[in-house]
């Protein structure tokens, strides 16, 4: 029995309009197995698992389940094989239980009957503590991340599919994550695993297929290659070691100053803000790290302007009070920003790239004139983005819809970047990036940095902030954790940060 | 075999402008069928609606007459429709602008010409922004929808008209009749051309779509609108104030449709009555989206439209036909315009209903 594999893929294609998402590819998953799928953003990963799970239908090639060929018709079918698929992006309703979110997923009424007891049993054997009567609104990502992990399990799949489940744990929940996983596995249950963080497929996975572009370039088994191996085999190229280094002392005067910024959410589901205060100096790059929605998109709000910050003094840039200030005004004085959206708010997907170039340089480099587009000087900047970014494009006139993420993440950030801020305020700069363009970007916000202004970096990947950040804070809850220099603190202390145990401000001392 | 929409993933340039003349062609094909079914002959009905308006005496002349009213509230409308603001409300705008450029002409109809003219332009054309105003308030300051808002407000706008016709300004010497004094001869809107109804609406119309296309295309302003359009968030980002933007959006719309409303009044109807649009706001609407959203586009777009009008009259008096021939036009013409704006986005394929490898 242990001879048939219980999924293979043999010459899977899939082509979307303009791009070849999958060209002919293999896949073995043997019973039992946590195999990872490696490979960077638009390898064509996702598209094979939505195949494999009956999402989308490949154009060629065939899918054997057990030794037998089958046509996955919809996820439902795909369920009743016995795959369960946990995906990137949860589908849960806020304002419902645990269990009624679970019920929802149910194809079969009868399974109803004794779902809470099931939940709870479940969950309790796994090492996924839930409560099947909590809203879900209530719930930390890890917790609802368990949520569809325990519908999945349910269901007692042969094969779980994970699309890159850690992106939104803490450290510490990414440990128990993998102990389920690990146990799961030893019961039998495949996992096929996708992720492009090598670490963590060096820890937990015994198998991995290496795609690029659309293509299975390579097999190996993860634990026995370094993480340098895996990224150049996942990449194509050699890893060229970061060219940028920061410069000595810190010494410029502080920049941006924020002094008990407090900012209730007008979203039901939104994060408050609550007394924010810190402050970067110029040279300066403070990292603020955090599990996604624990405030980063208001407090980037705040910082951009795009929502007001009340008093005048809640925001000092360059020393000027600008709280009161909408985008424009803040861009006078100083700052820039980059929103962790590029398309629709970083960037117009449908308009061209010196259009794009004007839509927030207008201002530092006077590209209007009474009210007037000066054309020859908007061309000549997006032109000069494109130069020194090296951005990949036919030119200012293409559409910025028409460049890849990687690229046109390198436009926005050059965009914001030549106009020489004082202050800027980046937010998941390289989310979705392609590794050469992930480089070139810290190696801009590195230089910037140098020069001698004040960088923001909000991120939810550790490694980028300790690799590029000179001190720390963790944002929990809507409230900022005092800032740590990088060299005096260590990855599990930031980790328990950002499950948010500690209250470094305010309530516990009043208590 | 099956018939399949199959996205492209990108906009294409050939369909944008492609889209209008399918829709056109489709349009003048179901005509033939509507006009067969009729008992009609298809071609000599064509022929009447579409070409005889136009080498009738005074046929290109008319044709102006019908466009200018729709360019101006073309450009308006679709400079407001760039912004994601649908104001389906320019026949009310339209309707109050007559008011307010009439009414200062009824007042002071001894005024001269080059100071009473101006004076009641400017009256309609703040009459249409307050009008248009009243919906970007309840926008910005309710939330409440536009399209409602803004069409409702036209229902009020007709029953104020009909009320100041039949009460207030009826004509003392009008034998009763729901209209108002003819104005004086310093408050009409001259002719342009000896013996036709030619009058300076068409350069206000032309005027302002040179004018909307250089606010689109070379302006601050014209990038804020589109970009509001576009992408909401980034509008934000880039500094512009939403609420500021659907303003100005209305209140261009709205000044733009007040003028049309006085220049129509004050020059081929000469005085207030309670049909004084045959329409001309709605088919604005019409006008703006066949014509790309493009104040270029929209003066092509209005000739079309335009004719419908004439059109629709030629076949009223030579076929026998209803005056609603001109809205099914119209209407014929909107539906299959929005149906082929479907290709600018997806393309049709014709493929077997399943991939053959997955058979086995």
């Amino acid at each position: 029995m242990t001879d048939t594999p219980l999924l293979k893929l043999t010459g899977i294609v899939k082509q979307f309009p303009g791009c070849l998402a999958n060209d002919h590819v293999d896949l073995t998953v043997m019973p039992g197995e946590i195999h990872a799928l490696l490979g960077e953003n638009g390898a064509g990963k996702s598209t094979l698992v939505k195949i494999i799970y009956g999402v989308l239908r490949p154009d060629e090639g065939e899918i054997l389940w057990q030794g037998e060929a089958v046509s996955i018709a919809n996820p439902n079918h795909a369920r009743k094989l016995g795959i369960g698929m946990v995906f990137q992006h949860f589908s849960l309703f806020e304002a419902l239980t645990v269990a009624e979110n679970i019920a929802l997923g149910l194809s079969d009424p009868k399974d109803r009957e004794g779902l809470r007891e099931r939940i709870v049993e479940i969950s309790t054997n796994y090492g996924l503590p839930l409560d099947p009567d909590r809203a879900v609104h209530d719930l930390s990502v890890g917790e609802r991340q368990r949520i569809e992990i325990v519908r999945c399990l349910l269901q007692s799949p042969k094969l779980l599919i994970m699309d890159e489940p850690t992106s939104v744990l803490t450290p510490q929940e990414v440990e128990k994550l993998f102990e389920t996983l690990r146990r799961l596995a030893s019961e039998g249950c495949s996992i096929l695993y996708i992720s492009h963080k090598l670490e963590e497929i060096r820890a937990l996975c015994e198998k991995a297929t290496i795609m690029r572009l659309g293509r299975v370039v390579a097999h190996c088994d993860p634990r026995e290659s370094s993480a340098k191996q895996l990224a150049e085999l996942m990449i194509g190229t050699e890893l060229k070691p970061s060219s940028a280094m920061r410069a000595g002392a810190i010494d410029g005067p502080p920049r941006l100053e924020v002094t008990r910024l407090t900012l209730v959410s007008d979203h039901q589901f939104g994060t408050s803000l609550r007394e924010i205060s810190f402050s970067v100096r110029g040279g300066e790059i403070l990292g603020i790290g955090g599990i996604a929605g624990n405030g980063q998109t208001e407090l980037m709000d705040a910082l951009s302007g795009e929502v007001y910050s009340g008093k005048p003094q809640t925001i000092l840039i360059d020393g000027v009070p600008a709280g009161h200030m909408g985008p424009s005004q803040r861009r006078t004085i100083g700052a820039s920003f980059v929103p962790e959206e590029r398309n629709g708010h970083g960037a117009v997907s449908a308009m061209t790239l010196s259009e794009n170039a004007f839509l927030s340089g207008h201002i530092r480099h006077s590209l209007a004139r009474l009210g007037l587009i000066d054309h020859g000087k908007t061309v000549e900047f997006a032109q000069e983005v494109i130069r020194v970014f090296d951005v990949r494009t036919v030119g200012p006139k293409a559409e910025a819809r028409a460049l890849s993420g990687g690229n046109l993440q390198k436009f926005v950030i050059g965009r914001e970047v030549l106009q020489n801020p004082k202050v800027l305020v980046v937010s998941q700069p390289t989310w979705g990036v392609d590794a050469g363009a992930a480089a070139a970007i810290h190696q801009a916000i590195i230089e910037l940095a140098n020069e001698g202004a004040a960088v923001v970096l909000i991120s939810q990947d550790l490694d980028e902030i300790f690799a590029l950040c000179d001190n720390i804070a963790v944002i929990a809850g809507g409230r900022l954790s005092a800032p740590k220099a990088v060299s005096a603190t260590s990855v599990s202390e930031i980790g328990i940060l950002m499950g948010g145990i500690s209250d470094p401000v305010g309530d516990s001392h009043a208590a | 075999m099956q018939l399949k929409l199959e996205p492209r993933g990108f906009q294409s340039k050939f369909w944008s402008y492609a889209s209008p003349v399918l829709a056109i062609a489709l349009t003048i094909a179901t005509m033939a069928v509507i006009f067969l079914v009729l008992g009609k002959d298809p071609v000599i009905s064509l022929y009447t609606f579409l070409i005889e308006p136009l080498v009738a005496e005074n046929g290109a002349t008319e044709l102006l007459v019908k466009a200018s009213p729709l360019i101006l509230m073309g450009v308006g409308i679709s400079l407001a429709y760039r912004a994601n603001v649908w104001d389906i409300g320019a026949e009310g705008e339209f309707t109050i602008g007559a008011l307010f450029g009439g009414g200062i002409g009824l007042a002071f109809p001894d005024l001269p010409f080059a100071l009473l003219f101006p004076l009641m332009l400017i009256a309609g054309m703040i009459g249409g922004m307050l009008w248009a105003m009243l919906v970007a308030l309840l926008r910005t300051q309710f939330n409440a929808n536009e399209i409602l808002t803004s069409l409702m407000l036209t229902y009020i706008a007709q029953l104020i008209l009909i009320y100041m016709v039949t009460g207030p300004w009826r004509d003392p010497q009008g034998f009763g009749f729901p209209q108002t004094a003819m104005f004086s001869a310093n408050a009409t809107n001259p002719t342009i051309i000896e013996g036709t109804r030619l009058h300076l609406g068409i350069f206000f119309a032309l005027a302002a779509a040179a004018a909307g296309w250089l606010l689109l295309t070379r302006s601050l302003l014209g990038f804020q609108l589109r970009v509001q359009g576009f992408a909401p968030r980034a509008a934000r980002f880039a500094g512009y104030k939403e609420t500021r933007l659907v303003w100005t959006a209305l209140a261009l719309t709205g000044g733009l449709a007040g003028i049309a409303g006085t220049l129509e009044v004050s020059g081929p109807i000469g005085q207030l009555t309670p049909q004084i649009s045959p329409g001309y706001g709605y088919t604005a609407i019409i006008v703006a989206f066949l014509g790309r959203l493009h104040p270029i586009g929209v003066v092509f777009a209005a000739l079309l439209l335009g004719l419908s009008y004439l059109g629709g009259e030629a076949a009223q008096i030579e076929l026998a036909l209803p005056s609603a021939v001109t809205g099914i036009f119209q209407g014929v013409l909107l539906f299959y315009l929005l149906g082929c704006d479907t290709l600018i986005l997806y393309r049709l394929r014709l493929r077997s209903s399943r991939p053959a490898a997955l058979r086995a």
